[in-house]
């Protein structure tokens, strides 16, 4: 009976001491969280992906917070759950959002196994970056996609793959949420982010070759020879050309589409737009207005 | 018989050519000069289209410390300077020499007498190493560093003896065997050269066990020169490589990069090497021609060929006999370490000691199978590295893991792989990962 009294006493002491000292310590070394940042991260997506910049959601919600006290959320935007989402930050943290400009991933290269011959047989690891040691790929191209699947292999959400007919890497636009990891991991620096357009409606330059026209035009027959047509064609100055190659400044591009029909190599692509209307050898009196109401309705489609 | 102790392999040495002499290649109707032959700043160009050149007349000068000139191996006209397709695909500027005749430089000695520094005693360390400087020379066993920079000690090193590599633990090649035993009291005069150069009178010259007639050859001569020893090694790869080859004539370990061979107080220089010093600094010829192997099981005549540099690597298959039917690869150096040609007009560089012919049988890879954790790689690696777990970090993009467990050691020899019972294809990780941790580290380093 003694020994049970005295095991009770003891033990009781020994966690009323306990008690105090916890409760002493949580006082003296509590840390003040801003409860926001939990609110924050919980509607975040999850993902995880870094595309933000930040790393994780945990840190993108901190930042967000961080920046709400600063006055503005200018710059951050989660790249995976877009303009809802930020939305959703900006009603807990009490802020406007500016409207976000959505991106996606664009491979520009497009030098198919048609458009560029294999010139030697890659037979190691399929990587771009174990490719790269050997030398330029399996075709004479220094610039374009290796078909190694280095994009591939870093993307979270399955909207990049290797095309086996065209040996090259493909975006699948719907999955792509612009988190910017394929670009990073492509060692050819192929990858670029573009604006995804209205109507997803894009012009863009599908090539990366920076060789003189004569080198660029022998190892593939739709890299971008350096010419200048299609800076000469563009209304808008909206085309520049550096080291042989030509590119698109998708803020400046009122998407005319006049620099595709310039591009004597048909390196100048025209993505998602309708297919036009094949012009008739002999264009017949019923034709001619609809051809006339395509451009219109194009226009309209620029403004909405 | 001494060797180095930590791993290594055997690859089966099919040497076709160790019994065919060396014989001049001949001239080609046009000679590239890469200005990439070497490590370091490229040479910038000294000559304009139009300029007639002769054998030895220095068409680019050397641009820096870590840089060497690059001399004409031809006579005729420069035709143009523009870039070539190089071995890796890429595209480098290069100087182009249409040939007409064979007139050499008057201050090249072109007589066959032996010169012995004795004959030269005024010759001053400096004197010695500005000559070597000034002809070009670089590392020719295929590393192609800057020779005369490893004959300048960085401050606070001293070096203690010299090393000759003339292992040529590499299969197949056979260059460094023919010239030994055709040239070798130049490469007992050169050996004392770089004794000279560097300040030390103990030079080795380690020879693998299977080129038994140089190891009698040398070791004969090697009595009339002071402080020279020759070093019988057993046949072990990579054994030429520049650590393991001090490990096994010294038995010193050099320690982790960035350590280099000096800190132990050695200095290594490859037998072709030597043998360029000696024409160099006692025949005042410019580093312009080398001895080649051009090899194959296929290859109908396999030879070692004195080529001049820019001569096309298609021009020396044609003298060998052509290029067999079923070629499936052609590798610039050797089976082990040697790299595959992207195409036959790239010219011959100062590192280019071997072309090698394998058919398609033999350049074909197996499918790769998982890995059986038989841990055959991590006895193999000669420096003492876990390949396996190398690869795989590397794969799976953990460059800190690469990092910690020393992948920056690997001295990319490809024990592993040659040994690896799955066909794994453990260096291009490696390399990959080494790769990307340097350039991570170098990143690190400019902050």
């Amino acid at each position: 009976m003694n020994v049970i009294l005295i095991a009770v006493i003891i033990l009781g002491v020994v966690g009323l001491v306990s008690a105090v000292m916890l409760y002493a310590a949580s006082k003296k070394f509590a840390v003040v969280e801003d409860e926001r940042i939990g609110k924050v991260a919980e509607v975040l997506p999850q993902a995880n992906c870094g595309g933000c910049g930040y790393p994780g959601c945990s840190g993108f919600a901190a930042a967000c917070v961080k920046a709400a006290d600063g006055g503005s959320l200018e710059g951050k935007l989660c790249p995976v759950g877009g303009q809802a989402v930020m939305e959703k930050v900006a009603g807990i943290l009490g802020m406007a959002v500016e409207k976000a400009v959505p991106k996606v991933a664009v491979v520009r290269c497009n030098g198919t196994c048609a458009n560029r011959p294999r010139v030697v047989e890659f037979d190691g690891v399929r990587s771009c970056r174990v490719q790269l040691l050997s030398g330029t790929g399996e075709t004479a191209c220094a610039f374009g996609c290796l078909g190694g699947g280095d994009c591939v292999s870093v993307c979270q959400f399955g909207a990049i793959s290797i095309n086996p007919e065209t040996g090259i890497a493909e975006v699948d636009e719907k999955r792509c949420t612009a988190c910017g990891a394929c670009v990073k991991a492509c060692p050819r620096k192929v990858i670029e982010l573009r604006p995804k357009g209205p109507m997803s409606h894009r012009m863009v330059v599908l090539c990366v070759n920076r060789d003189k026209g004569a080198v660029a035009n022998k190892v593939c027959k739709a890299s971008c020879i350096g010419c200048g047509k299609c800076v000469k064609t563009c209304q808008f100055e909206a085309i520049t050309l550096n080291n042989n190659l030509a590119y698109i400044d998708p803020a400046k591009c009122k998407l005319c589409r006049k620099c595709e029909e310039a591009c004597p190599k048909g390196a100048i692509h025209a993505i998602n737009f309708p297919p036009r209307k094949p012009k008739a050898e002999k264009p017949a009196v019923a034709a001619a207005p609809a051809q006339k109401a395509a451009p219109a309705v194009a226009e309209e489609k620029k403004e909405a | 018989m001494k060797t180095f102790k930590i791993g290594g392999v055997h690859p089966s040495e099919n040497k076709f050519s160790a019994g065919a002499p060396v014989r001049r290649a001949g001239l080609p109707k046009q000679a590239v000069f890469s200005l990439y032959q070497h490590i370091g700043a490229p040479a910038k160009p000294v000559v304009a289209k139009g300029d007639v050149v002769k054998v030895g007349t220095m068409l680019a000068e050397a641009d820096g410390f870590v840089s060497v000139p690059v001399h004409s191996s031809v006579s005729g006209k420069v035709s143009k300077i523009d870039a070539i397709v190089d071995a890796s695909g890429y595209r480098r500027p290069a100087i182009f020499v249409d040939v007409e005749g064979d007139e050499w430089e008057e201050s090249i000695d072109r007589t066959p007498d032996l010169v012995t520094l004795d004959r030269h005693p005024e010759l001053t360390a400096e004197e010695i190493v500005s000559r070597i400087k000034a002809a070009g020379i670089v590392g020719m066993g295929g590393a192609t560093f800057p020779c005369h920079v490893k004959l300048t000690p960085p401050k606070g090193t001293k070096a203690e003896c010299v090393i000759i590599n003339a292992v040529e633990c590499e299969p197949y090649l056979t260059a460094d065997h023919r010239l030994m035993l055709e040239k070798p009291d130049e490469i007992l005069v050169g050996v004392s050269l770089i004794m000279k150069a560097v300040g030390v009178n103990k030079g080795y010259i380690g020879i693998e066990n299977n080129k038994p007639d140089a190891i009698a050859l040398l070791t004969e001569k090697a009595k009339a020169y002071p402080g020279i020893e020759v070093v019988p090694l057993r046949v072990k790869y990579p054994q030429g490589g520049e650590k393991q080859l001090i490990a096994a004539v010294t038995g010193r370990e050099v320690p982790a990069p960035p350590a280099l061979p000096i800190h132990v107080g050695a200095v290594v220089q490859n037998v072709g090497t030597t043998f360029a010093i000696y024409e160099a600094v006692m025949k005042n010829k410019p580093l312009f021609e080398r001895v080649i192997t051009v090899t194959g099981k296929d290859v109908k005549n396999p030879s070692n060929l004195l080529a001049r540099i820019g001569t096309p690597m298609a021009q020396l298959v044609e003298e060998c006999g052509g290029m067999p039917e079923d070629t499936g690869k052609v590798i610039g150096g050797g089976p082990m370490m040697g790299k595959a040609l992207m195409n036959l007009e790239v010219p011959v560089c100062k590192g280019s000691s071997g072309l090698l012919l394998l058919s398609e049988k033999e350049a074909r890879r197996m499918e790769p199978q998982p890995c059986i954790r038989c841990a055959k790689c991590v006895d193999a690696c000669p420096m003492g590295l876990e390949p396996y777990l190398l690869a795989t970090a590397s794969a799976l993009r953990n460059w800190e893991l690469a990092e910690e467990n020393h992948i920056t050691s690997c001295i990319e020899c490809g024990s592993c792989q040659y040994t690896c019972p799955s066909m794994r294809p453990i260096l291009d990780n490696v390399r990959m990962g080494k790769t990307t941790v340097m350039a991570l580290i170098r990143a690190r380093n400019a902050k």
